[in-house]
């Protein structure tokens, strides 16, 4: 019964995605013309060195996303010219000097790690795939760049049309990510800088500390032994610092002093790790956070109204895309003071400077819309009035130096933060973003040691143990990789 | 001579064969082909490292040396089998009790159809969508963490019981799960086998005048034997393929400590990887564990016929 049942539900997927299939081909008979535009009237005038060769073609009239969730396709709604979005929003139109193109959505959550194995099934593939299936643009992101960027499968953005001068103004560190580390080609971008930092309540703030400025939080903030005095103090007056275990854990593992992996593969726990592992267990025993995991129900329920938590460490995209999300009661209402806790939240430094995350641009090798892929990236990544209007929006931090500069100096400020100019704080963090111990099994080493810990946190397993087990499903995932002896 | 009769009498055996070969190539093709592949493949190591391809380089058996090394695989073993037994035991009893009711005349039960399509709705439901729910109800701060803090189990729900964090709890809920799961569908069939059991043996021994009980243990169960030992193969086979239940209620981990992870989570483990060679002797040693087991049950409750 259970096989005929698995047989059943096989069918079902395989006739699911056979019908996505037949979507996507008809959505692709839109009307196509010739690309008109020439792509070199736009190149700025600092182009110095001609375009490497690249695998790519300039004759398609699908243009397909493959990303994660809907951050970056709302971006380019909102910031790439000429798109209209279709009925439903895996699909839309857009329409420039380029041409005109149907945009298709392919999202896949990375839980399971579902998105790279997307990718890794279509990218390898992408130049044999019929025109409308060709991949055109992928977004990868920090704790695997180098897996997909040290790989053919992308290519080489000046190949693509931009120029040293496009890339000016980004983020050195943001570059140097998106950088194949074999030929010193550069294979990604980014719009944003994801520098982190100390999101807390003001009025838990208030309540706990007696003042809600960011300065003088800071202050009693600014290291892990206050912090930890705080916490304490937090604690007394029934609240939580923070709400799960992994909470803190960037800042530890992002501004470590030694890789993952040393040069013959063998596992390295830094010992930042250690740090966090034995402060974690102390914040458990003594009932400073919730016990809550990473991207739970419950992590999310405790950034909203009800939530008892001090505060969460998030970087950039954290504060405008979840952490602003979540605060909200009514999730579909207007974004202002009064629905939830819109405005209670304020940012400090916290007592460590690291960064989490971020998402890169790459144009995947085989594309049949060379010209605009380079356009989308131009426009979204090296545009310094898109990059100043993405940041006035949506209060997002991005990637154009210039930009974060000026609205840094202006009288910016987010409602959301309670009339905070976060921006000023990211642009003094932006440049302590530390790349050098970044490694390409950084996501899935991460993961195991975050979970198998949590025995440990929750007293299931010694610390030993624990470590034991984190060695075992490291090597299940890179069996290529040496436990130290 | 024998030509000659041959034909004259119609001979319809071919097309036995005929309608066999539908069958026949579907189980060459979805069952032999990939069996076979996966026995080739566990002896060769061959994985993906980031994009990189690893392999395929023939080692003979150390993928299942590797597999034995550590003792991992008998424990997960034996976690699936708890897994199971958790669940099978009620859900048999309960079956049987529900099945027993149902094929009484005597009980005169109302609305017979109705229930039987109560107790088999669980099953229409995906288990992945189960496990969610279960997980959203056991959660820290759901209903019954909030049931328990307001009849005053746990101090409050700011120190909510975390159902997950112990293996006991944890083997509880997927035990619950795959007995509501799986209980309708074993009583439809139990139910079944009851009816096909002549009625005159039970009238001859209510004239006899034999308990509940005696006619329960002296005809019912042997006569339906055969239809109990079809129930608890399936169910057992079904067992060391648990997966989906455990898999999203734990996230994947077996947490906590891998106490609740299965033959085939482990085995969904070596994916990540796409590590064929590892993948491949594990399915091999569980096609094994299958059969042993199987034949184990066949003859413990097949006995030669005694009566």
């Amino acid at each position: 019964m259970k096989k005929i049942k698995s047989i059943v539900a096989l069918a079902l997927v395989l006739t699911m995605s056979l019908a996505m299939w037949g979507c996507g081909g008809k959505s692709s008979s839109a009307p196509a013309t010739s690309n008109g535009g020439d792509s070199s009237a736009k190149t700025s005038s600092g182009g110095d060195e001609a375009p490497a060769e690249i695998n790519a073609t300039d004759d398609g009239t699908v243009l397909n996303i493959y990303c994660w969730n809907e951050e970056f396709q709302s971006r380019f709604a909102d910031y790439y010219p000429g798109y209209t979005a279709g009925k439903d929003t895996s699909t839309g139109t857009l329409k420039n000097d380029l041409g005109e193109f149907t945009v298709n959505w392919v999202i896949t959550p990375s839980a399971d790690n579902a998105y790279q194995n997307k990718l890794d099934e279509v990218l390898p593939g992408n130049a044999d795939a019929s025109a409308d299936d060709k991949v055109d643009i992928f977004l990868i992101e920090a704790d695997y760049a180098l897996k997909y960027v040290n790989s053919d499968v992308t290519l080489d953005v000046k190949g693509l049309g931009l120029t040293d001068d496009d890339l000016s103004q980004m983020y050195p560190y943001t570059k140097t990510v998106g950088t194949n580390t074999a030929d010193g080609t550069l294979r990604a971008v980014s719009w944003q800088a994801t520098p982190g930092l100390f999101a807390y309540r003001r009025s838990i703030a208030k309540d706990v500390l007696g003042t809600d400025d960011p300065a003088e939080v800071q202050s009693k903030l600014s290291s892990w032994d206050d912090f930890d005095a705080v916490a304490a103090q937090a604690k007394d007056k029934g609240y939580y610092m923070l709400s799960g275990y992994d909470d803190a854990y960037r800042t530890f593992s992002n501004s470590v002093s030694s890789k993952w992996t040393t040069d013959d593969d063998t596992i390295n726990i830094d010992d930042n790790l250690w740090t966090w592992v034995d402060q974690t267990k102390t914040y458990t025993d003594k009932g400073y956070n919730h016990k809550t995991s990473l991207w739970s129900d419950d992590w999310t329920k405790d950034q909203g109204p009800d939530g008892k938590v001090f505060g969460f460490f998030y970087s950039t995209w954290g504060i405008n895309f979840t952490l602003l999300g979540n605060s909200l009661a009514d999730p579909d209402g207007k974004q202002e003071v009064g629905n939830g806790i819109y405005g209670d939240y304020a940012v400090c430094e916290g007592p460590a400077a690291y960064y989490w995350g971020g998402t890169w641009i790459c144009g995947a090798a085989g594309t049949d819309n060379k010209s605009l892929v380079c356009d989308v990236m131009r426009v979204l990544t090296c545009d310094q009035a898109t990059a100043k209007k993405i940041t006035e929006d949506t209060q997002d931090y991005t990637n154009n130096m210039a930009a974060m500069e000026e609205i840094a100096n202006s009288d910016f400020k987010s409602d959301f933060l309670g009339g905070q100019n976060h921006i000023a704080l990211f642009v003094a963090a932006a440049p302590n973003i530390d790349i050098s111990n970044m490694g390409p099994y950084d996501q899935g080493l991460n993961e195991s040691f975050q979970a198998a810990m949590k025995d440990y946190f929750d007293g299931n397993a010694s610390k030993d143990d624990a470590t034991a087990a984190f060695y075992k499903s490291a090597l299940e995932k890179y069996p290529n990789l040496k436990q130290p002896s | 001579m024998a030509a000659a009769k041959k034909s004259k009498v119609v001979s319809y055996t071919k097309w036995g064969y005929i309608f066999l070969i539908p069958f026949f190539l579907v189980y060459i093709l979805f069952q032999v082909i990939p069996l076979i592949s996966t026995i080739y493949n566990s002896f060769f190591e061959n994985y993906l490292t980031g994009l990189t391809q690893v392999g395929p380089n023939f080692v003979g058996l150390s993928n299942y040396a590797e597999l034995f090394k550590t003792g991992d695989l008998l424990k997960y073993t034996g976690n699936t089998m708890v897994l199971w037994i958790v669940g099978f035991i009620p859900q048999i009893l309960v079956s049987l009790l529900l099945g027993v009711w149902f094929a009484d005349s005597g009980c005169k039960l109302k609305a017979e159809g109705f229930f039987k399509t109560v107790i088999y709705m669980p099953n229409l439901i995906m288990a992945s969508a189960m496990a969610m729910l279960f997980f959203t109800i056991f959660s820290n701060t759901g209903p019954v963490n909030q049931i328990l803090a307001s009849v005053g189990a746990i101090p409050s729900i700011d120190d909510p019981y975390v159902f997950l964090a112990h293996t006991g709890s944890t083997v509880a809920l997927v035990g619950t799960m795959n007995f509501l799961m799986w209980f309708g569908n074993t009583t439809i069939l139990l139910m079944a086998g009851i009816m096909g059991i002549d009625t005159s043996l039970f009238e001859a021994a209510a004239v006899d005048g034999a308990t509940g009980t005696q006619t329960f243990f002296q005809i019912t169960m042997p006569l339906l034997k055969p239809i109990f030992v079809y129930v608890l193969l399936t169910s057992l086979i079904g067992g060391i393929q648990m997966f989906d239940i455990p898999q999203i209620l734990t996230d994947g981990e077996g947490s906590p400590n891998r106490t609740t992870m299965t033959l085939i989570m482990y085995l969904n483990k070596h994916l990540y990887s796409k590590n064929y060679g590892m993948g491949g002797a594990l399915s091999v040693m569980l096609f094994i564990v299958t059969t042993i087991l199987s034949l184990i049950i066949y003859r413990i409750t097949v006995t030669p016929e005694e009566y």
